[in-house]
């Protein structure tokens, strides 16, 4: 029986035996000292160790040799459990018992595996060409998998967990507002720039003006587009009655869901009319030669042959906004972003990733059900839109 | 019967369609024939007023086209062009269901009538009805086409380069079968195309426009034997008089009493093909028989060849 070499495999596995090499875990006598890089075999009781370690090869082999899809993503996936179990299990064996300030937290080799396995597994996705609702029910397993880990408490010993267990409250807080900051701004920009971008379509002349005007906002760099609209805000505030009763401030939310519109309306207006643009020629002419009125032809024809390039824009916004909700923090807005920047600043990595994982985790999942649907919409127009 | 007087349209200026006048008669097949940029497609799309004339008027069954508003006038009438422009996002039975639709037919008359048209379209309706566009091969697509622009069982078909994208096999057999369907629906159709070939193969009357002006409008004959200018004359081609003459004319116009070998031909046979059957089975005259086949007489090849001969 003869093998091929997976190129991609080989990869990971070089990848993952690197990992296995590297600090297993990052012992700190409290939440912000520099701390001790502890290898696997020391960091984990030693049948625990032995198990990741067996595990890891195993899959690394099956990584690198030639075989079916479905075989790599039972690897990958067994795999990526034992890593994540593994380092959980650190917590309890590498805390001293009795002393509440010291942390554990995953190192360099942990991530590495993660990284190398979660690719194995995406790759391995990639190659069953699966369809949008299997890519989605993965997914959802892949959430749940996580959920009950959590549940678990599998990881609770570690020091991210014990960052979340003394904020818990504040953390459920800045999640809604996360949410709330990046859906909002992207319903409220869905909702003037689609219309925006039906009349750009059709009024040439205001096309230029218009998504150059967009453009134009979307070069400002968002930090300062943050800081510029505290000024107006700030007097529109002060000036116009019941503004501030309606929770406009120079500082908060309010520029925070202002700039996110800001930057969310140009993908969807752009999209809107390229969308519009890509509707055949004839299949308008047959349109109107049917006998549609322009707003039939707008909603029967036009309009759900351009939804697929849309969504497009609304999947690039949705994740665009996850991520730049983060900076909202700065001036006061508030979502996960709260955490980054208050772990900067007490130079407690554990509470940056309490920040940054959630969001990433959103961003990634917001962008899997995206595709699936855009992929969906996309075929019952024929393809491209087109014929 | 479609009556076009003294229509004109400019573009910048400059005239696209300058003073046509024709009459198209109920039940007949006009194809308008000319090269690109002849205006033949602004005529025809002023018909449903896709285009808006500047002058002149069009009237439909004496009613003039202007009396009510466009897109209400448009789901009287069928329309098909070249790229066929289904509906991608439709199923085939959405798509010809269509202006049905928009008139408001109950769903149990739209069903049958889809039915109706994909069976007299040659497809059939439990296959295709539920296919969506990028299924069907051109030629389907085509079919669906005109089926969508018959639905709603207008009195006028209007046609632009409805066989352009085809290859050549199977726009023969698309032509014929318009040719068919037309006399069983008994529509009037005006057709554009710049296809001479196309022209005499379906027109009951042709008109040849250049430069937006009408330069002949007659029957295939009439152009034949009688082009109006030298454009008319180049456009039918000179070397191709008799053998277009042959090909609009049938056996059944020829027929004389007697008896010959071999085969019969039906009576409806074009003069052409008969030529061509003679020549190739080495014979000087064939029987001739009606569509039910009983005997007619016969047709000999010398008196197909004096019929088509230009004037002595």
């Amino acid at each position: 029986m003869t093998f091929r070499i997976d190129k991609l495999g080989l990869g990971i596995g070089l990848l993952a035996a690197y990992g296995l090499g590297s600090p297993w875990a990052t012992l700190r006598a409290n939440r912000i000292v520099q701390g001790e890089a502890v290898g696997l075999f020391a960091a984990l009781p030693l049948w625990a160790a032995w198990l990741v370690f067996c595990v890891t090869l195993a899959a690394g082999a099956i990584a690198i040799l030639s075989v079916r899809p479905s075989t790599r993503l039972a690897a990958a996936s067994v795999a990526l459990a034992t890593v994540c179990a593994g380092v959980g299990s650190a917590g309890g064996f590498l805390l001293p018992p009795d002393n509440s300030y010291a942390r554990v937290s995953p190192a360099s080799g942990f991530w590495i595996l993660l990284f190398a396995f979660a690719l194995l597994a995406a790759d391995a996705i990639t190659r069953m060409k699966p369809r949008p609702i299997t890519r989605l029910s993965y997914t959802a397993l892949a959430v749940a998998a996580i959920l009950t880990f959590l549940f678990l408490g599998v990881w609770s010993e570690l020091s991210i967990i014990k960052e979340y267990s003394v904020r818990a409250d504040a953390f459920w807080a800045e999640a809604m507002r996360h949410m709330t900051l990046a859906l909002g701004s992207l319903l409220a920009a869905t909702i003037a720039g689609i219309p925006l971008g039906v009349f750009c379509e059709r009024k040439v002349g205001a096309r230029a003006i218009v998504l150059n005007t967009l453009n134009l906002i979307q070069t400002i760099p968002s930090i300062a587009l943050f800081g510029m609209l505290i000024g107006p805000l700030a007097w529109i505030a002060v000036n116009v009655p019941g503004a501030a009763a309606a929770g406009i401030r120079g500082i908060g939310v309010a520029p925070a869901f202002v700039a996110l519109l800001l930057y969310s309306i140009l993908p969807i207006v752009a999209n809107t009319v390229a969308g519009l643009e890509g509707v055949p020629g004839a299949t308008r002419d047959a349109a109107k030669g049917l006998g549609m009125t322009s707003t039939q032809r707008l909603w029967r024809v036009e309009f759900p042959l351009a939804l697929p390039v849309i969504l497009t824009a609304i999947r690039i916004v949705l994740v665009q906004n996850i991520g730049l909700a983060t900076i909202a923090a700065l001036i006061g807005g508030g979502g996960f972003g709260t955490f980054v920047f208050q772990g900067l600043g007490q130079m407690a990595t554990d509470l940056v990733l309490l920040g940054a994982l959630p969001t990433v985790a959103l961003a990634f999942v917001s962008a899997v059900v995206l595709d699936a649907l855009i992929e969906t919409t996309a075929a019952e127009t024929g393809g491209k839109g087109a014929t | 019967m479609i009556e076009i007087d003294g229509v004109s349209k400019s573009y910048d200026g400059r005239a696209v369609v300058d003073n046509v006048t024709m009459v198209v008669q109920p039940r007949s097949i006009a194809v308008i024939v000319g090269t690109s940029g002849s205006g033949k497609t602004t005529l025809l799309r002023m018909i449903n007023r896709l285009v808006e004339r500047d002058s002149g008027s069009i009237r439909l069954d004496a009613e003039d086209n202007r009396s009510i508003p466009g897109y209400l006038l448009r789901r009287r009438i069928g329309y098909a062009i070249q790229e066929h422009g289904l509906f991608p996002h439709r199923t085939v039975s959405e798509n010809i269901a269509t202006v049905p639709r928009l008139l408001g037919w109950a769903p149990s008359r739209i069903n049958a009538k889809v039915r109706e048209l994909l069976v007299l379209f040659q497809l059939d309706p439990d296959i295709f009805g539920s296919r969506y566009p990028h299924e069907l091969s051109g030629g389907e697509k085509q079919r669906v086409g005109v089926a969508r622009a018959l639905a709603a069982e207008p009195n006028v078909l209007l046609m632009d380069e409805p066989f352009g994208a085809l290859d050549p096999v199977i726009r023969a057999k698309a032509q014929d079968d318009l040719r068919t369907i037309q006399r069983h629906l008994r529509t009037t159709i005006i057709l554009v195309t710049h296809d001479m070939e196309e022209a005499f193969r379906l027109a009951d009357k042709i008109a040849v426009m250049d430069a937006g002006r009408l330069l002949q409008y007659g029957t295939p004959d009439d152009l034949v034997r009688r082009p109006a200018t030298p454009f008319v004359e180049a456009l039918i081609g000179a070397r191709e008089r008799p053998f277009r003459l042959l090909a609009i004319n049938t056996l059944g116009e020829a027929v004389e009493v007697g008896e010959a070998d071999g085969p019969p031909l039906p009576a409806d046979t074009s003069q052409k093909d008969a030529v061509a059957e003679m020549v190739w089975s080495r014979r000087g005259a064939v029987p001739v028989v009606s569509s039910d086949g009983s005997p007619l007489g016969r047709v000999t090849l010398e008196a197909l060849l004096r019929r088509a001969g230009g004037p002595s």
